[in-house]
């Protein structure tokens, strides 16, 4: 519409220029709130001693896997006993790395004395951890170490080589010299747990990833039904798998379902990892042939001490901190050293 | 208007003079439900916690929303034209992941690898616009289906791995200058900056006049002579930069390129836009909203954290805090019709 | 041909003919309108109305068919082509963006951005004129509003309406066209809107109006084009004829013959009796 249409009118105007200014300087204010805060208020807060209780964070892959549930029930329990100020946190999913940097972040604002973290991403989460310390925050690693290990004060965790040694000198007994097909079943690619474990197998084993009779390798990210998947597809490409290695015990638990719908559960030896309840109920019942079980509620009381002494008695920390790890069998082979089932569900988590 | 017509009638309008004041049209915006919560919600956590208030820990909140706010800004520009893109964090894994491994294998020169991945978000921002605008694809399936896609890429380009020993060029935007006693990181000062921006364009520009109209109807937006298809390209493009944008920020913020990075992230921005009072039905809602909704999320994440509540319930409460902001936006909707 | 040999149309379309498949939605269709006058379209569904008045304002592109504006011949592209050439429409239901507040929605599509730097650069609009210009306009139609930053979704149907035909006739330079604008509305609000068509009329501006409403159109039109299976079957004057025999027209139980002066002629005498009509015999 030409302009010159209604000049006189414009001036008139401005009343109701200005009151729009207005409401975009209220939006912008609210906006700019946060940053305001920022200068007008003082420092930010440091860890260290500050004469309250102790305090602890917890950051845990996820809030819903049975081992970290178990974990933090074991961090609530010492944390109790030593009087320690207990905080968690997790990842939304199983390898979110930004959810647990944010984690670290918050617990470091909230002043706490010591992390203990389960990572997501081994190699991701380090400048996090790093700046962390910067500020004088112990952290250690439970369950499985960062990349590079130096990035934590100290690592409490099993074996996870070990506990895969453990299963494949065992299947390797089982089989007693008879031809092997293997299925592996791993985690996902680049995890440090997964890699552990499965080259524990191997070695155990006496086998490289290369040898003819591993016949399958999948990824399971863990999951009982992406492990039931897994299986099928194995007994697809190859019908005379005899052997399965699992990542976990939800894994096994879906590969068994997998060779029992063909026929094959019989005749298969599934060998895992964890020690949960469940795992180990299905060692009892035969389904799974031998687990090595581990102890998350052991990491966690064990971190939360450390902690503890680190600020009470400024102790020093280093390395690896084994929380040890038993093979959990009914059928145990000579000359390997094993626990029963009865043995497993008293220690058993989940 | 022709030149036969007759001319402005010399008497000025009345009307300015009876507009309620300022601050009670506020109370009509749909951003004054997320600015109310913010405050409360404040307020309340600086009395349970002594370091909630403090400079370090409102600039760490900050810091922590950039990435999934920066994500909302281009989520929000979708959501105002009755779309909605699930596709947003995936296409951010994928854009951070080509840059970082473009930058760390010296394959392209880092700044130039950086144009590189947000190239590659503005891309399928595009190919995501064609086909919702030239095959008529509803939103929900293409950018489902290109999360999948994108996701894929992630994986095959990255080989699982994640992507270190970046150039300081990439990880610039995490690092801090001092504001007072706070220290307030680049990336953060950015995503302020590009929320303003987008605040303008939406506010006081016709382009952002037409986001609006498109989103009431594109109907009425056609026959009011806009060119809606080019407007919707243009739309879902420009939130593919936006993608490209936050990719470059969860580089920086992580200091790693991470092939499982923001795989909740399209639904964490469709809560910051939602939260911010934007309407999913289109053509209603303020950038600066999502801002806030983006705001309330962390504050609440920070804030009961430093309480030392478990991060399940922090997931408890942004629901609640969801519903209850479509409700209140529903209900104060309904009343003012009234 | 015409009924009066007054001056030349404003619009002149001959022959429009527009198939959807099977479907043939106008079937050769001629259309005049002359200046400053209200012609009333009117016709039952599927008689070929909309796809008539779409052709006209660039909505749909005719297979076949000429049009005319102001005797030059036209061929509208789009909607966006027809306002061009000054043809305004009011479209039923899809007049306004509902978020947006009076004067974006006076301006959409057409804004105004700030001289200088600001405008050029940083293509800020230039709200403030926009809103005095929409102001004026609103007062010149004699619509009366409380505030020009509320969203029009805010407004009552009969204000809405308003904004539609303010947008219409600030922008028109030759022809308004409105489809069924009373449609949605009250009485006391389509008395309003009538006003506001007779404020065009006043105005020099002819006026195109399809509406369902008998009483409206014989209120307000000054000249009634009938349009019937997708052609034009009668064009009349509202003071010859009464609203039955319009609607009888309508439905195809009168005919109008096209000799000049000849009169309505009954076709189905059952249809018309329905219609309350006492046909007369026919010369």
């Amino acid at each position: 519409m030409p302009s010159s249409a209604m000049p006189a009118a414009r001036v008139r105007a401005r009343r109701t220029a200005r009151a729009t200014t207005r409401r975009t300087a209220a939006c912008a204010a609210s906006a700019a709130l946060l940053l305001a805060g920022l200068t007008a208020c003082g420092e930010g807060a440091q860890a260290g001693d500050d004469g309250g209780p102790v305090k602890v964070g917890l950051i845990t892959k996820t809030d819903t896997n049975p081992f970290f549930v178990k974990m933090k029930e074991g961090a609530k329990k010492s944390a109790e006993k030593h009087d320690v100020e207990l905080s968690t946190a997790a990842g939304k999913f199983d390898g979110d790395n930004e959810g647990q940097v944010t984690a670290v972040e918050n617990m470091v604002a909230a002043g706490v004395d010591g992390i203990m973290i389960t990572p997501n991403d081994s190699e991701a989460i380090v400048p996090a951890l790093e700046q962390a310390r910067d500020k004088g925050v112990l952290v250690l690693a439970l369950d499985s170490p960062t990349e590079p290990k130096t990035a934590t004060d100290a690592l409490y965790a099993t074996d996870n080589h070990k506990a895969g040694e453990l299963i494949g000198e065992y299947a390797k007994a089982r089989m007693k010299g008879k031809k092997a097909k293997i299925a592996m079943l791993d985690l996902a690619p680049g995890v440090a747990v997964g890699t552990l474990r499965h080259d524990g197998f191997l070695k155990g084993y006496g086998i490289k990833d290369s040898d003819p009779s591993v016949v399958c390798s999948q990824h399971t990210q863990g999951d009982r039904s992406k492990g039931q998947t897994a299986m099928e597809n194995c007994l697809q490409k190859a019908p005379d798998i005899n052997v399965v290695y699992t990542i976990n015990e939800p894994v096994a638990l879906g590969a068994y379902k997998a060779l029992k719908s063909k026929g094959r559960a019989e005749d298969t030896l599934i060998v895992s990892v964890d020690g949960g309840c469940t795992g180990v109920e299905a060692v009892k019942s035969g389904k799974i042939a031998a687990t090595s079980q581990q102890y998350p509620l052991v990491m966690a009381e064990q971190g939360v001490e450390a902690v503890v002494q680190h600020v009470e008695k400024d102790t020093d920390l280093k390395g690896y901190y084994d929380t040890g790890v038993n093979l959990i069998t009914d059928d145990a082979v000579q000359g390997q050293a094993a626990k029963d089932s009865t043995f497993g569900l008293d220690r058993c988590w989940g | 208007m022709s030149t036969t017509t007759a001319p402005a009638p010399s008497k000025p309008p009345s009307q300015a003079a009876q507009d309620p004041p300022a601050w009670k049209r506020f109370v009509h915006t749909p951003t004054a439900g997320p600015v109310l919560a913010l405050l409360v919600a404040s307020t309340f956590f600086s009395f349970q916690s002594d370091q909630f208030l403090s400079g370090g820990n409102l600039a760490l909140v900050i810091q922590q929303i950039m990435v999934v706010g920066t994500l909302a800004l281009g989520q929000t520009l979708i959501i105002l034209t009755a779309g909605i893109d699930l596709s947003c964090g995936a296409i951010m894994a994928f854009g951070s992941i080509v840059m970082a491994k473009l930058a760390a294998e010296g394959v392209l020169p880092p700044l130039v690898a950086i144009a590189a991945g947000i190239g590659v978000c503005a891309l399928l921002g595009a190919a995501n616009g064609a086909l919702v605008t030239f095959v008529k694809l509803p939103p929900f399936i293409v950018t489902l289906g290109m999360l999948n896609i994108a996701f894929a890429l992630t994986h095959i380009y990255s080989d699982e791995q994640t992507v270190t020993q970046l150039p300081g060029e990439l990880t610039v935007l995490g690092d801090t200058f001092p504001m007072g006693s706070t220290d307030i990181s680049y990336g953060s000062v950015l995503t302020i900056v590009l929320f303003l921006v987008f605040a303008y364009v939406l506010g006081q520009t016709a382009w952002g006049k037409h986001v609006y109209a498109l989103g009431n109807s594109p109907e009425v937006a056609r026959l009011t002579g806009i060119r809606t298809a080019r407007l919707r390209m243009t739309i879902f493009t420009v939130a593919g930069v936006i993608y490209g944008i936050a990719a470059l920020l969860l580089v920086a913020r992580t200091g790693v390129g991470d092939p499982k990075a923001g795989q909740t992230d399209n639904l964490d921005s469709i809560t910051a836009v939602v939260l911010g009072g934007t309407s999913l039905f289109g053509g209603r809602g303020l950038v600066l909203g999502t801002l806030l909704g983006a705001l309330i999320v962390g504050v609440f994440r920070n804030g009961l954290q430093l309480m030392g509540v478990g991060s399940i319930y922090q997931m408890l409460i942004t629901g609640v805090l969801v519903i209850a902001a479509v409700a209140f936006d529903q209900i104060s909707r309904r009343k003012q019709r009234s | 041909m015409n009924p009066k040999p007054a001056p030349s149309p404003v619009l002149r379309a001959r022959g429009l003919v527009k198939r959807y498949g099977h479907v043939t939605a106008l079937d050769g269709a001629d259309f005049d309108l002359y200046p400053g006058e209200v012609l009333a379209v009117i016709g039952d569904n599927g008689a070929g109305k909309s796809s008539l008045i779409k052709a006209l304002t660039g909505a749909l592109q005719p297979d076949e068919g000429e049009m005319w504006l102001d005797g030059a011949r036209v061929a509208f592209r789009s909607p966006l082509d027809a306002r061009g050439h000054g043809i305004e429409t009011v479209y039923q239901d899809l007049a306004v963006a509902a978020s947006l507040d009076i004067a974006s929605n006076m301006f959409l599509g057409r804004e105004l951005r700030r001289p200088g730097v600001l405008g050029s650069v940083f293509r800020k609009l230039d709200t403030k004129r926009m809103r005095t210009e929409s102001a004026a306009h609103m007062s010149e139609l004699k619509i009366g509003l409380r505030s020009l930053t509320q969203s029009v979704e805010t407004l009552s149907g009969g204000q809405r309406q308003g904004v539609a035909v303010a947008r219409a006739v600030a922008w028109s330079r030759h022809v308004v066209v409105m489809d069924e604008p009373t449609a949605a509305l009250g009485v006391k609000e389509s008395a309003q809107v009538l006003d506001m068509i007779r404020r065009v009329r006043e105005r020099g501006l002819p006026v195109v109006l399809i509406s369902h409403n008998m009483p409206h159109v014989f209120e307000i039109a000054d000249r009634i084009h009938v349009q019937r299976l997708g052609r034009r079957v009668a064009q009349i004057l509202p003071r010859d004829h009464s609203m039955a025999e319009v609607v009888s027209i309508m439905t195809g139980a009168l005919e109008v013959s096209s000799e000049p002066g000849s009169g309505t002629v009954v076709t189905d005498t059952n249809a018309a009796r329905a219609a309350g009509l006492t046909p007369r015999p026919t010369d």
